[in-house]
């Protein structure tokens, strides 16, 4: 009897989609830490506590710069729309709480299938959104490139095909579970390779900008 | 004892009304999702079949298929089904031994040549020649051959004999397989369980009986009526499933309240089954009801493809010393990746 979707899916895919994250990961990161500054040859405007300006920058750009929020408010809240029922649904649904348990051997409480598919679904439908605006606006859709398309595509098709899994709607639930696993996966390999990396330079991008700009007596 | 020609005689000598026999039926016909319509139509094709030999082949296994179907209600109608079916040949229950015994096999074969029922309990071993099970001087692949290839059809009992069980597990000694990894001509219906809920066994030998084939099967060749749900979309504890209560310990207080046990590795969600709806023991219960998780035990390699505790969202991830390696590989690309850049920034800056 041959090895199912699931089984490959629960193992040696996931070891492997598991190894390369963590090798890009780290290469990504260390590659980019280990390239050379560039120089800055003017009068330093500010020479003490420039530190502080880079962590106001990580804080307050939290929120849109009020002269741009008229126009960009709504993309802004699309995206923490989809970003933390996202983060939500990956870690406060007991099954994917056990999931990390397995690895990192602690778990923390998690919340009703219910909440978990009424945020699933109100994700889905951001995402949404931020694509119809991305392809509607001419402007995004003259800067967007495959990347773009991509990485929205595999952020969402693992809630898809999880809400898919949890509502039963495909009778062969284990095929259904295996697509939503390698769905994952594929975040999973493809987060370091792109413009997903953001979750790992937002901060450091906001609080380099910062510092530099402080350096020359301006705000970020 | 002098069997009856049909079942109906068979009934009425022993007392048994035809409402009780219709009674039976219709819990026969529900239990199979066929429509209540059919229970009559059911009672009249059974009391007027003829005795159905049956040949009962017992190949790597450990009879635990046979106590199952023993238990079927007995002493309830269930069990004049064998009343009425005639067990020509069955290692544990018949009385006859040795010679006599396969020749009440080869007797009942000559007699019923493409009309009999074989049942199989148990996997085949085909490595080494199949010298692992032998009845008779025969191995158990040189038996199902013979046997099957006089018979109407076949029900493999058992998920040993359905898809090889537990003798199949790694590493597979024997090379064991399912039957219908060997019998490619015949219909075969799979039963798995270890064992199979007994009402599963008689009730697919009595649809075998009314309807003069095999039921509608799904693609592991297991009849969709009992096999069409997974134990997790029929289990009375999926509400506590959905509302988040898992029981995280056997002797926790989720545990002595009866939440849900996918967290103590229940593999109900993808185990295809009737074991939360006909149950055991006269229906009065079945392994999660008792605390215990679903091992999957009607799905081929169940015995291979996890531990029984595991979570089935935790996956075989690998270990951290692998994950270390990637992150150590990851770093010296990484800094490799950074010298070079550094280097072309030299080049340009030197201007050549």
């Amino acid at each position: 009897m041959s090895v199912t979707l699931l089984d490959f899916a629960r193992g040696p895919a996931m070891q492997w989609a598991l190894i390369i994250f963590v090798f890009g990961m780290v290469w990504r990161l260390v590659g980019v830490w280990g390239l050379r500054h560039k120089a800055d040859h003017s009068q330093p405007r500010v020479t003490q506590g420039v530190w502080k300006r880079g962590l106001r920058a990580v804080f307050v750009r939290v929120l849109p710069y009020p002269e741009f929020a008229p126009k960009v408010q709504g993309q802004y809240w699309i995206s923490y729309v989809f970003h933390l029922g996202f983060f939500i649904v990956l870690l406060f649904f007991v099954p994917h709480i056990l999931f990390f348990e397995d690895i990192l051997g602690f778990g923390w409480p998690g919340l009703p299938n219910n909440v978990i598919f009424f945020v699933g679904g109100i994700t889905v439908a951001a995402l949404m959104v931020a694509l119809i605006k991305r392809i509607l606006n001419p402007v995004t859709r003259m800067m967007s490139n495959f990347d773009d398309y991509f990485a929205w595509f595999v952020t969402i098709a693992p809630v898809v095909t999880g809400l898919l899994v949890n509502a039963n709607l495909i009778p062969n639930y284990e095929l259904m579970l295996a697509i939503h696993i390698l769905s994952f996966q594929l975040l999973l390999i493809y987060l370091p390779f792109g413009k997903l990396m953001h979750g790992f330079w937002l901060m450091v991008s906001r609080w380099t900008t910062a510092v530099r700009f402080a350096r020359r007596g301006g705000l970020s | 004892m002098k069997k009856a020609d049909t079942l109906g005689d068979e009934l009425r000598r022993q007392g048994i009304s035809r409402r009780t026999f219709l009674k039976f039926c219709a819990a026969m016909a529900t239990s199979m999702a066929l429509p209540a319509s059919m229970a009559p139509v059911m009672a009249d094709a059974l009391a007027a079949t003829r005795r159905q030999s049956v040949i009962w082949l017992s190949f790597q296994e450990c009879t635990g298929c046979t106590e199952s179907i023993l238990r079927s209600y007995a002493p309830s109608i269930e069990s004049l089904i064998f009343d009425f079916i005639s067990l020509d040949y069955h290692h544990t229950l018949q009385a006859a031994a040795g010679r006599a015994a396969e020749d009440a096999r080869d007797q009942a074969m000559q007699e019923n040549w493409g009309k009999y029922l074989v049942i199989v309990d148990g996997s085949i071993p085909l490595k080494d020649g199949g010298i692992y099970s032998t009845i008779d001087g025969h191995t158990n692949l040189e038996t199902l051959e013979t046997v099957a290839a006089g018979a109407a059809a076949l029900i493999s009992v058992g998920t040993c004999a359905a898809y090889g069980g537990l003798p199949m597990a790694r590493p597979n000694p024997t090379g064991a397989v399912g039957v219908d990894e060997i019998i490619k001509d015949k219909p075969v219906i799979n039963l798995p369980g270890c064992p199979p809920i007994p009402e599963v066994m008689t009730g697919t030998i009595a649809s075998f009986l009314t309807f003069g084939r095999l039921p509608e099967m799904d693609r592991l060749g297991r009849p969709v009526a009992f096999f069409g749900d997974t134990i997790h979309d029929r289990c009375y504890r999926r509400p506590l499933y959905e509302r988040g209560k898992f029981a995280r310990g056997f002797d926790d207080e989720g545990a002595r309240k009866g939440w849900c046990l996918y967290a103590l590795g229940c593999k109900g969600p993808i185990t295809y089954n009737a074991c939360a709806t006909i149950k055991w023991n006269q229906g009065q219960s079945f392994p999660i009801q008792s605390g215990h998780g679903c091992l999957g035990c009607s799905e081929p390699r169940f015995w291979d493809k996890d531990s029984f505790y595991k979570p089935l969202s935790a996956t075989h991830w690998g270990n951290a010393a692998g994950l270390a390696a990637a992150a150590a590989a990851g770093a010296a690309v990484g800094a490799g990746v950074a010298v070079l850049s550094r280097r072309h920034q030299d080049t340009i800056a030197k201007g050549e």
